[in-house]
């Protein structure tokens, strides 16, 4: 049996993840506004590092919520 | 060169008017320190994800600008901390992540040419040995 390789989604498509691409980065928050873990997203760990800072610049210019009650 | 991009948000309380006169003099700014203006993009007015300084909306601005030195930056964010109708602002260096990208991609595209070259050998393969 040939096992299919574990790969990250994420890093096949693009390299640079965008701060100012909220809607490519509504898919990386909860409902609650949260960061989602790696271990859901299946990001890879330089990706989710990536994504992890842009979500922090989006929240910062308030182009995404630290919390949505 | 470095490549920067300095993003800020100006209050909803201003006119058109004054939001261009704030961009021209920060512009004005940026290139007396030396910077050089790539493209500044103008994304009108927004609604904040949360109110800030009990601003609801605001508008976006972001700056591409190319510099030797962050010096244009360093004076920009100094006067965006003075003035008031600024109500968020980041600057980001991005010319070694774009650089990244860049040889990133091509590597891509090497990989991919190289897997497309293996699949039709392999193809040629196939087709011989049925023949």
């Amino acid at each position: 049996m040939v096992r299919r390789r574990k790969y990250c989604k994420h890093c096949s498509g693009k390299y640079y993840f965008d701060y100012k691409d909220t809607r490519f980065l509504s898919q990386f928050i909860s409902e609650s506004g949260k960061i989602i873990p790696r271990r859901i997203t299946g990001a890879c760990a330089p990706c989710q590092r990536k994504i992890d800072t842009a979500i922090k610049r989006a929240r910062h210019l308030a182009l995404l919520p630290y919390v949505n009650r | 060169m470095r490549r920067y991009e300095v993003v800020f948000v100006l209050a909803p309380s201003l006119t058109e008017e004054e939001v261009e006169q704030m961009i021209e003099t920060f512009t004005s700014v940026a290139k007396e320190k030396g910077a050089e203006i790539i493209e500044i993009d103008r994304w009108g007015k927004r609604r904040l994800a949360f109110p800030v300084k009990k601003h609801n909306e605001g508008y976006y601005m972001v700056l591409t600008l190319e510099e030797s030195s962050g010096e244009a930056v360093f004076e920009l964010e100094r006067r965006f901390k003075v003035i008031d109708s600024v109500i968020r602002f980041l600057s980001v260096r991005i010319d070694q992540d774009l650089k990244r990208a860049e040889k990133f991609e091509t590597k891509r595209e090497a990989r991919q040419k190289r897997r497309s070259r293996q699949r039709a050998k392999e193809k040629q393969e196939a087709v011989a040995e049925q023949e």
